[in-house]
């Protein structure tokens, strides 16, 4: 079976500055793959890229098409959602207006407010919230309002960036664990980029890993997490 | 007591104007978060167009959404042509833009239709109640200004291209990630402002008579009573702009230093009292943001 996203030689740059040297990577259908690096290795960069947010070159194929160069617009609505860095919350909307912000993309209508409550099921935090200024809600809830928004886009593929970012531990844990499930229940394959290797390893099925623009090692989740120099620079143990 | 209550209902019919005004400057604000300079002359433009409609002879009826319509289009052509093409560049130079666009526009008018006065119908009828303190057409303009506000609120609140468009104002990044189209929502922005000044320059003109410079002192006073409200709030604008009216005429009034030649002065005033005390005006919603 085909990957959902190959990406070959994919460079990116702020300006001048170029970020991204050339990266290899896919994402299969279904299942977790994790992008794993330190803090500035390039992997915003990296999902920025693969939603044309920023200059880039290099091949996306996204379900066998082309999509380098697209804009955001048009590839969010071939199914990539992406719950970006600092978690993009429209803080002045209320939280079910953001979820409903979600499904912009969608022209099945009628099937939307069924997903707005399908999305209150895995997170019925937000429910109690609903009607509250988003802007207001707590950290984690925030994150899960994202995810939900996310997910009202019913993707194929989801891009997280940092989703532990900022989070108390037990928060983390739950929220990773409905992620675990949304990507099994919902056959989303998802993308996540972390800094908190140990807890994406956990989760993931593949990893690769970035160092200053240029993958480093890529395998299976255990072959990365038992590899000696990864174990020393990234898991602290 | 009488002059009060006479002072009071002269001064909510001169800021239906302002209201009407305030509410257009809060619906671009809203599409595209600057406040728009050139906004006064777009409307008093619409109301040549629909002028000329009038003078080739078209009934009143047909004029207005025509007018409208026309506007709309040439507020969405703005964009476009003049707009677009500045991205992100910084405030300064979106500034420039729009005194460039007042000034075209003025001239533009000016050369089209001339610098005489002329008077504009009202399809309200000649009369007055209450003993003459407030005309037909200002209870008229009145009512319309509230109606184009339900229709804002209830567009903007139940409407699935309204959520976009707010979503788009506040996030345009955050608003692209879900497939909004930005672009296209920017432009129906300055296509509604574009319709609702027209409408304003509509009802404005009867009072005013309408000539190329009718709405240099309006615009002021309708970015007061848009600042006063807060230009987060369509409903505050219009409360706003009825405010201003009701002082700038209390003022004029009672405050005898004041009287007609500083009216204008209180605006700009007001404006910076606010600016400084209550950056998001009286019903503007402050947004708030935990990380
Ligand atoms: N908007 C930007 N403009 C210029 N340089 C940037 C910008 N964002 C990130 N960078 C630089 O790009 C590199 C990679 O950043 P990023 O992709 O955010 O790293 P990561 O997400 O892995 O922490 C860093 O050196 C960072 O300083
Ligand atoms: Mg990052």
């Amino acid at each position: 079976m085909s990957p959902l996203l190959q990406v070959s030689d994919l460079h990116a740059s702020y300006g001048d500055f170029r970020v991204l040297h050339g990266l290899d990577f896919a994402v299969g259908q279904g299942g977790v793959t994790t992008l794993l690096g330190a803090n500035g290795a390039g992997k915003t960069t990296t999902l920025r890229a693969l939603c044309g947010m920023i200059r880039h070159s290099g091949r996306i194929v996204f379900e066998g098409a082309d999509i380098a160069g697209r804009p955001t617009e048009e590839i969010v609505r071939l199914g990539i959602a992406h719950v970006p860095e600092g978690r993009g919350t429209f803080t002045g909307l209320t939280a079910e207006e953001n979820l409903l912000c979600g499904a912009m993309a969608r022209s099945d209508r009628g099937a939307i407010a069924a997903d707005v409550e399908r999305v209150y099921g895995w997170f019925p935090r937000l429910k109690e919230r609903r009607r509250q200024q988003a802007g207001t809600l707590s950290g984690g809830e925030q994150q899960m309002l994202a995810i939900g928004r996310a997910l009202m886009l019913r993707p194929k593929l989801m891009l997280l960036d940092e989703p532990s970012f900022g989070l108390a531990p037990l928060i983390v844990a739950e929220l990773f664990e409905i992620l675990r499930k949304v990507g099994e229940e919902e056959g989303v394959a998802l993308l996540i980029v972390e800094q908190n290797a140990a807890l994406a390893l956990e989760l993931a099925d593949r990893a690769y890993l970035i160092e200053t623009g240029c993958m480093v090692m890529s395998g299976s989740a255990a072959e990365i997490r038992d590899d000696e120099s990864v174990r020393a620079a990234y898991l602290g143990y | 007591m009488e002059l009060l209550i006479q002072q009071l209902v002269t001064g909510i019919a001169t800021g239906g104007i302002y209201a009407c005004m305030a509410l257009a400057v809060v619906m671009i604000y809203q599409a595209i978060h600057h406040l728009n300079f050139s906004q006064g002359e777009m409307a008093m433009f619409s109301t040549f167009v629909a002028w000329q409609l009038l003078q080739w002879g078209l009934p009143y009826w047909a004029v207005l959404p025509l007018t409208v319509a026309v506007s709309f289009a040439g507020g969405m052509a703005i964009e476009r042509l003049v707009i677009r093409p500045l991205g992100q560049a910084p405030i300064l130079s979106h500034i420039a833009v729009f005194i460039g666009l007042f000034a075209v526009i003025n001239s533009l008018a000016g050369f089209i239709w001339d610098f005489t006065i002329k008077p504009f119908p009202s399809p309200f009828g000649e009369g007055s109640q209450l003993g003459g303190l407030i005309s037909n057409h200002q209870i008229g303009m009145i009512g319309v200004t509230l109606v184009v506000l339900l229709f804002l609120y209830l567009f903007f609140r139940y409407t699935r291209i309204g959520l976009a468009m707010r979503a788009a104002a506040e996030n345009p990044a955050s608003a692209r990630l879900v497939g909004i189209r930005v672009g296209r929502t920017v432009a129906l922005g300055w296509g509604m402002a574009a319709a609702i000044g027209s409408i304003a320059g509509i009802l404005i003109a009867p009072l005013v008579f309408l000539e190329p410079n009718m709405m240099l002192s309006i615009l002021l006073y309708g970015f007061a009573g848009a600042v006063l409200g807060g230009l987060s709030s369509p409903a505050g604008a219009v409360f706003g702009g009825f405010a201003i009216g009701v002082i700038e005429n209390l003022a004029g009034t009672y405050i005898p230093v004041v009287g007609d030649e500083l009216k204008l002065p209180i605006a700009l005033l007001l404006i910076v009292t606010v600016l400084v005390f209550k950056p998001t005006g009286l019903f503007g919603r402050p947004v708030v943001q935990r990380v």
